[in-house]
C-alpha cells in the first residue's frame, strides 16, 4: 500500500511544482500579490509531497518490500540497516527521488526563512525552482519511476553492489546533490535577478548562503568520494580523473569562482554581469553532470544510442535549462547597470584573476573529458584522454592560482599597492624557502623529489601568507591579550572562514604533492611468518583465516607492522567474496599515523600454498587530504555562519530604491 | 572511468572466482630500475578493454598481456618512446592516455592556454574600461523623473 502512497504523492507532486513554476512569475509580471503569494505554499506543499514519497520509498527497502522492482533489484534482507537505507539512493532512480527531494527541502526553506526578501525577486526565485522540479519530476515518473511493482513479489532481492556498501559511500551521493541542489538556488536567483533587470550587493547577500552551503557540501562530498576511492579500490590512488570524478569537479571549480566573485558584487558592485553567468554555468554542468552519470554516455556514445530515452530527456532537460537561462542572460545582461571601477591592483583584480584560472581550470577538465566523446560522434577516430593529460594541463594552472591565493587577501579594494603586500609577507618567504630546504634536505635531489618539495613549499606559501593575513587582521604580535580576544571574536567570520577554507586549500596541497611524489609500494608474494619492509615499517604476515561476515565470505590476513623497535600495530586486510550479488572486493587495512598511511592489501595466492599476494603501500601525507577538505568545508561553514547572513539584508537600501522606481 | 565501469558491474553477470590486482610479483623485472621504468611507462598506457584504467591498475587478463609485453620491450632495450610507439603500432593510438599532439587534439593541448590568454585579454579590457561609463548622461525619462521628485519633496517642505 505505502508504496502507491508514494507514487501518488510523487505523483501530485508534479502539478504543484507546475503551479509554483508558472503562478507566481504571472504574478511577479503583473505585480499581483495574490498570485506571488501562491509559490510559498506550493513550495511546501511540493516538500510534503516529495517528503512523503521518499519516507514511502525509504520504508520500502527497510521492511525488504520486494514487491517493489527497485527494492528488489537493490536490497536483500541479510544487508545491514544502514546500507539498506543508503540504497534508497543507491540506485538510478532513488537518487533522482534524493535529488527532487533535496530540492523541495531547500525551495521550502526559502519559502519558510525568505520573508526578508524583496516579494517579487522570492516569486521568481521560487518559480524557478518549480521549473528544475518540474523537469526532474517528470523525469522521474515518466522514465525512471522507483515505485514500480513487480509480480509476482520474489522471495529475495538482489542486493546492493557491494562497493557501495561502504559508510563512504552511503553519504558521497546526499552531499554531492547538496552541492548540486544548493547551486540551483544561486540559478534561481540570478535567473529571478534578470527577470528583475536588477542586480545589487543585496541579491548577492542572499545568494551567498546558498553558494556556501552548496560549496561545502559539494567539497565534502567530492571528498567523501575520494575518500572511498582510495580505501575501497585497493590501489592506494585518490583521483583518477575519472569522468564521474570530474562530472562533480566541474561544478566545483566554477561553484568556487561563482564564491569569490558573488563577493565582489556584494562589496563593491562590480562583475554582475559575470557572477549572474557563472551561477547559470555553474547549475548548468551540475546538470551536464547529471546527464553524464545517468545517461551511460561515458562507457560510450554507441551504448548511449542504443537505449537513449533517459539520455534524451535529461538532455532535453539541459537544453531548456542552459539554452533558456542563457537567452535571457544574453538578452537581459547587457541592461545591467555597469559595476565599479577598479585598478588593476586591487582585491577586485585579485579576485577576476582567480575566476580567469577556475573558470579555464573548468573548461580544461571539461574538453578532457568530452574530447573522446566528440572525438568518436565526430568519427575522428578513437582516443583517450587519462590522468596523464590533465595532470600536465591541470598543474601549471591551478600554481599561479595558489601563488594568488596568498596574495589577494591582503589587497585593498579598489587601489591596493603590491609592493606594500609583498613586504608584509617577507616572513612568509622565508618561512617558504625554509619548508623547501627542508623537503629536499629530508627527501632527496630527483626530479621527483625536487617537484614534490616544490609542491610543499608553494603550501607552505599558502600557509603562512593567510596565516600572516589573519594575524594581521587581529593584530596578533600588537595588542594586549584581552585586545586581541575582543578583536578575534570581533572580526567577522566570514574572515576566519576564508582563513580556514585557504589554510585547508594548503593542507591538500600538502597531500597532493607528497603522496604523489613519495609513495612507496612493495608488491611481493608472502607466506605465514614472512617480514617485508616498506618505508621503515616491519610489516610480518601472520597467517590469514577465513571469516563470515553478516553477508559476505572473507579471507582475513593478519599483518603485524612495527617501525624502529616501537610497539607493533596489527593490520587486517580482507579479500571479500559477497554473497549476493556474488562479487569480490579488497577492504585493505590501513594504519593511519598523523603524516602517513601504511596501507596493505591481500590478493590471491597460489592455490594451496597458503602463500598470498600481498601490496604493501607507504602513503605519505594521504591523511593531509582529507584534513585539507575537512576545513574547506568547514571554513564554508563558519563563513556561512556570519552575522550578515543571519540578519539578512538590511532592509533601508531596498526601501529607499523602491520608491525611485515607481 | 574506472569507478562508473566498478559500480556498474553490479548489472553485469557478476561470477568471479579468482582476480588479479594489478602488477603481480611474477611478472616484475629483477631488475629494479628496469621495473620501475616499466612501471611509469604501464602508466600513460590504457588498458584497451577497461574504462579509464592504466595497465599498471587494470585486473584484466588483457591489462596482464600488456603490461608483460611492456616489459619486454624494456628488457630489449627500447627506450620509454620506443616502448609506447610500439604500443601504438601494435594497438593503434587509443592506448595513449596522453594523446600526441596531432591535428585531432591541438585543440585538446592547446585550448586551455588559448582560453586562458583570451579570457586574460577579456580581464585586461575590463579592468581598463574607460571611466566615462559610471558617469552616463541620464536619459530625458530619468531628467523627468528628477524634476518630479524634487518637485515633490519642494511642496512637501513647503506644507
Amino acid at each position: 500500500m505505502n508504496p502507491e502512497i508514494g507514487h501518488y504523492a510523487l505523483a501530485l507532486a508534479l502539478p504543484v511544482a507546475l503551479v509554483q513554476a508558472f503562478v507566481p512569475l504571472i504574478g511577479a509580471t503583473r505585480r499581483d500579490a495574490a498570485l506571488m503569494a501562491v509559490a510559498g505554499p506550493a513550495a511546501l506543499l511540493q516538500m510534503l509531497l516529495i517528503g512523503t514519497a521518499f519516507a514511502a520509498l525509504t520504508q520500502a527497502f527497510i521492511a525488504s518490500d520486494f514487491s517493489v522492482m527497485n527494492v528488489y533489484q537493490n536490497s536483500h534482507t541479510a544487508k545491514p540497516l544502514l546500507y539498506k537505507i543508503s540504497g534508497v539512493w543507491g540506485n538510478h532512480e532513488g537518487s533522482l527521488l534524493l535529488w527532487v527531494a533535496i530540492l523541495a527541502v531547500f525551495g521550502a526553506a526559502v519559502a519558510a526563512f525568505g520573508a526578508a526578501l524583496p516579494d517579487r525577486l522570492k516569486a521568481r526565485a521560487l518559480a524557478v525552482q518549480g521549473m528544475i522540479g518540474a523537469g526532474f519530476l517528470a523525469f522521474i515518473l515518466f522514465t525512471s519511476n522507483p515505485f514500480l511493482r513487480v509480480d509476482p513479489t520474489p522471495a529475495q532481492g538482489l542486493g546492493l553492489n557491494p562497493l557501495l556498501q561502504d559508510p563512504g559511500l552511503a553519504f558521497h551521493p546526499p552531499m554531492l546533490y547538496l552541492g548540486y541542489v544548493g547551486f540551483s538556488m544561486a540559478f534561481s536567483f540570478a535567473v529571478a535577478a534578470l527577470l528583475e533587470g536588477r542586480v545589487d550587493a543585496a541579491w548577492a547577500r542572499w545568494v551567498r548562503p546558498w553558494t556556501l552551503a552548496a560549496w561545502s557540501f559539494l567539497t565534502v562530498g567530492i571528498g567523501l568520494g575520494s575518500w572511498w576511492a582510495y580505501y575501497e579500490l585497493g590501489w592506494g590512488g585518490w583521483w583518477f580523473w575519472d569522468p564521474v570524478e570530474n562530472a562533480s569537479f566541474i561544478p566545483w571549480l566554477t561553484g568556487t569562482a561563482l564564491l569569490h566573485s558573488a563577493i565582489v558584487v556584494e562589496k563593491r558592485e562590480a562583475l554582475k554581469s559575470w557572477t549572474i553567468l557563472l551561477a547559470i554555468i555553474t547549475f548548468s554542468l551540475s546538470l551536464l553532470g547529471t546527464f553524464l552519470v545517468r545517461s551511460g554516455i561515458l562507457t560510450s556514445v554507441h551504448a548511449f544510442a542504443s537505449d537513449p530515452t533517459r539520455g534524451v530527456f535529461v538532455l532535453v532537460l539541459l537544453a531548456i535549462a542552459v539554452g533558456g537561462s542563457l537567452t535571457l542572460y544574453a538578452i537581459k545582461a547587457p541592461k545591467l547597470e555597469p559595476g565599479g571601477l577598479f585598478s588593476p591592483l586591487s582585491r577586485e583584480s585579485g579576485l577576476l584573476l582567480n575566476n580567469l584560472f577556475l573558470a579555464t581550470a573548468a573548461a580544461t577538465v571539461l574538453l578532457g573529458t568530452l574530447y573522446p566523446l566528440i572525438a568518436e560522434a565526430l568519427e575522428l577516430g578513437t582516443l583517450s584522454v587519462g590522468a596523464p593529460y590533465f595532470n600536465t594541463v591541470f598543474v601549471p594552472l591551478m600554481v599561479p592560482l595558489v601563488l594568488l591565493m596568498g596574495i589577494g587577501p591582503m589587497m585593498a579594494w579598489k587601489r591596493s599597492d603590491l609592493a606594500g603586500v609583498l613586504g608584509r609577507l617577507k616572513g612568509a618567504l622565508v618561512g617558504v624557502v625554509v619548508v623547501f630546504g627542508i623537503a629536499l634536505a629530508l627527501s632527496g635531489v630527483d626530479i621527483i623529489d625536487i617537484a614534490g618539495s616544490a609542491g610543499i613549499a608553494l603550501a607552505a606559501w599558502l600557509f603562512f601568507a593567510s596565516l600572516t593575513e589573519w594575524a594581521g587582521r587581529v593584530r596578533l604580535f600588537k595588542s594586549s591579550p584581552a585586545d586581541l580576544w575582543k578583536r578575534v571574536s570581533s572580526l567577522p567570520r566570514a574572515s576566519h572562514g576564508m582563513t580556514i577554507a585557504h589554510l585547508g586549500m594548503a593542507v591538500l596541497i600538502v597531500g597532493v604533492s607528497g603522496s604523489s611524489a613519495w609513495k612507496q609500494e612493495n608488491i611481493l608474494t608472502m607466506g605465514a611468518g614472512e617480514t617485508v619492509t616498506v618505508a621503515g615499517f616491519d610489516v610480518t604476515f601472520d597467517g590469514a583465516e577465513l571469516i563470515r561476515g553478516p553477508n559476505y565470505e572473507s579471507v582475513q590476513g593478519t599483518f603485524s607492522a612495527t617501525r624502529g623497535g616501537g610497539k607493533a600495530v596489527t593490520l587486517k586486510p580482507e579479500r571479500r567474496v559477497y554473497d549476493q550479488p556474488v562479487q569480490q572486493t579488497t577492504e585493505a587495512a590501513i594504519h593511519t599515523t598523523f603524516w602517513a598511511d601504511l596501507y596493505i592489501v591481500l590478493g590471491d595466492g597460489p592455490a594451496d600454498t597458503g602463500r598470498y599476494v600481498v601490496r604493501a603501500y607507504f602513503e605519505p601525507f594521504v591523511p593531509f587530504l582529507w584534513y585539507g577538505i575537512l576545513m574547506m568545508g568547514f571554513g564554508g561553514l563558519v563563513s556561512l555562519s556570519d552575522r550578515r547572513h543571519r540578519i539578512g539584508a538590511p532592509r533601508k537600501a531596498a526601501a529607499i530604491a523602491e520608491p525611485i522606481k515607481a | 572511468m574506472k569507478i562508473y565501469a566498478a559500480l556498474s558491474a553490479v548489472t553485469l553477470a557478476v561470477l568471479v572466482a579468482t582476480t588479479s590486482y594489478a602488477v603481480e610479483p611474477d611478472e616484475m623485472l629483477a631488475d629494479p630500475a628496469l621495473e620501475e621504468r616499466a612501471r611509469i611507462i604501464s602508466q600513460d598506457l590504457k588498458c584497451v578493454v577497461c574504462q579509464n584504467e592504466t595497465i599498471d591498475e587494470s585486473n584484466a587478463s588483457l591489462a596482464q598481456d600488456m603490461r608483460r609485453l611492456v616489459r619486454q620491450r624494456v628488457l630489449a632495450g627500447d627506450s620509454n618512446q620506443a616502448v609506447l610507439d610500439y604500443m601504438v603500432d601494435r594497438y593503434g593510438d587509443f592506448v595513449l592516455l596522453r594523446p600526441r599532439v596531432t591535428g585531432q587534439t591541438v585543440l585538446l593541448w592547446f585550448g586551455p592556454f588559448a582560453l586562458l590568454l583570451l579570457g586574460g585579454l577579456i580581464v585586461a579590457r575590463y579592468i581598463r574600461r574607460p571611466s566615462i561609463t559610471t558617469v552616463q548622461a541620464l536619459t530625458p525619462e530619468e531628467l523627468a523623473e528628477v524634476e518630479a521628485l524634487t518637485k515633490d519633496s519642494n511642496t512637501r517642505n513647503d506644507s
